[in-house]
C-alpha cells in the first residue's frame, strides 16, 4: 500500500466539466510536492509511517536543519506524518505528489477552518433568535432560556452559548476527486474545503467509503 | 476569483464562438443523452444574461414554450453545447434583461440592432 495522504495548499474554488460533461463546483488543491523526511519502522517506533515535508521556503534553525539534512537539505516549512503499511519501499528525500490521487477516488480533507471570532448563538449554533415584531426589544438574536430554576440551580456543562467560532481543525470526508492537473500537481475535489485560500490542507484517501 | 484558476482547470475554450450578448436571439444546439443514445436538441430564445467568467462563463436563454416562460443556462465551454447560432441582434440598454420575466407578448419584444 502506498502512503495514505499528503500535505497541500488550497488554491480556491472554480468549476470543471466531468467526464459526462456535467459542470461540477470544485475546490482546487495543490498537493505536494512533498518529500520524505523521516521513516518510522516497526523496530524503532512500533509502527510504520512516513514523515513528509511540504513547501520549500523557510529559514531553519540548527535543529530543524539537522533533522532535514539526510532528506536532502530541503528547507521545508510543514512536516506531517502519514501511515503506510510498508515503509521500507521509501527512502529519505523521495518526492510525492498529486499522482497519489486518482480521478473518481474519494478523499478526506483536513484543515483549520476560517476563524470567525466571537459569535452569538444564532450564527454559531443556528439558534432561531426571538420574534422580530410584537413589541420585542433587545430579544431579536437572544439565545432564550439556558436552563431551569432552583432545580438544578445551575447551567449544565456543554450548554450551547455564544463564544469563539472557527479556527479549529475540521475534516470534510468523502470528497470526490473530479479532475487532476498532472503538470501543476493540482487535484480538483467536489465541494468545499475548510480554511482560507492559500491555507495548508491534509489530503488523505477516504477512510469511510460507502458503496 | 475564477480567472486565476483558468490556467489550471481542464476546461477547453470553445472555438468558433460567435459574438453575442444580452438581447440577441440565439439557437443553441445542446446534446441530450437519452438512455444510451445522444441527440441534439435545439433551444431558441433571447439571451437575457451573459456572465463573463473566463473558462466558466455562462449565458441564459429565455423563450416562451406552450405559453410558459422557460429559461436555460448554458456554460459556454460545455462539451454538451454543440453549437451556438445568432439569429437576430437585439438593441437593449442593460446587461441583464430580468425585466422580460414580467412581460409577455408585444411588451416583451426587443428592437433589432441596425448597423
Amino acid at each position: 500500500m502506498t502512503i495514505e495522504g499528503l500535505l497541500g495548499r488550497k488554491l480556491g474554488t472554480t468549476q470543471v466539466f466531468d467526464e459526462r460533461g456535467r459542470l461540477r463546483g470544485v475546490t482546487a488543491v495543490e498537493v505536494g510536492p512533498c518529500f520524505v523526511t523521516h521513516i518510522r519502522t516497526t523496530e524503532a517506533d512500533g509502527y510504520t509511517a512516513l514523515q513528509i515535508g511540504f513547501q520549500d521556503d523557510r529559514k531553519l534553525n540548527k535543529p530543524e536543519a539537522g533533522h532535514l539534512k539526510s532528506a536532502g537539505n530541503l528547507k521545508l516549512r510543514h512536516l506531517a506524518e502519514f501511515r503506510v503499511s510498508d515503509s521500507s519501499a521509501y527512502t529519505l528525500g523521495d518526492q510525492l505528489g498529486a499522482e497519489l490521487f486518482e480521478t473518481g477516488q474519494k478523499v478526506d480533507v483536513t484543515a483549520t477552518s476560517k476563524g470567525r471570532g466571537f459569535q452569538g448563538g444564532v450564527r454559531r449554533h443556528n439558534f432561531r433568535g426571538g420574534p422580530k415584531t410584537h413589541g420585542q426589544s433587545d430579544r431579536h438574536r437572544a439565545p432564550g432560556s439556558i436552563g431551569s430554576g432552583t432545580t438544578p440551580g445551575r447551567v449544565f456543562k456543554g450548554t450551547r452559548m455564544a463564544g469563539h467560532m472557527g479556527a479549529e481543525r475540521t475534516t470534510i470526508m468523502n470528497l470526490e476527486v473530479v479532475a487532476r492537473n498532472d503538470e501543476r500537481g493540482v487535484i480538483f475535489v467536489a465541494g468545499s474545503v475548510p480554511g482560507p485560500i492559500g491555507g495548508l490542507v491534509r489530503v488523505r484517501k477516504a477512510r469511510k467509503v460507502s458503496k | 476569483m475564477a480567472y486565476e484558476l483558468d490556467a489550471l482547470i481542464p476546461n477547453e475554450a470553445r472555438t468558433g464562438l460567435p459574438d453575442f450578448g444580452s438581447g440577441d436571439t440565439v439557437r443553441v444546439h445542446a446534446k441530450v443523452v437519452e438512455g444510451d443514445k445522444e441527440r441534439i436538441q435545439v433551444f431558441e430564445g433571447v439571451v437575457i444574461r451573459r456572465r463573463m467568467k473566463g473558462l466558466v462563463s455562462n449565458f441564459t436563454v429565455r423563450k416562451i414554450a406552450s405559453g410558459v416562460g422557460v429559461e436555460r443556462t448554458f456554460p459556454i465551454n460545455s462539451p454538451r453545447v454543440d453549437k451556438i447560432e445568432v439569429i437576430r441582434r437585439g438593441k437593449v440598454r442593460r446587461k441583464n434583461l430580468y425585466y422580460l420575466r414580467g412581460l409577455t407578448g408585444k411588451a416583451a419584444r426587443i428592437k433589432e440592432k441596425r448597423f
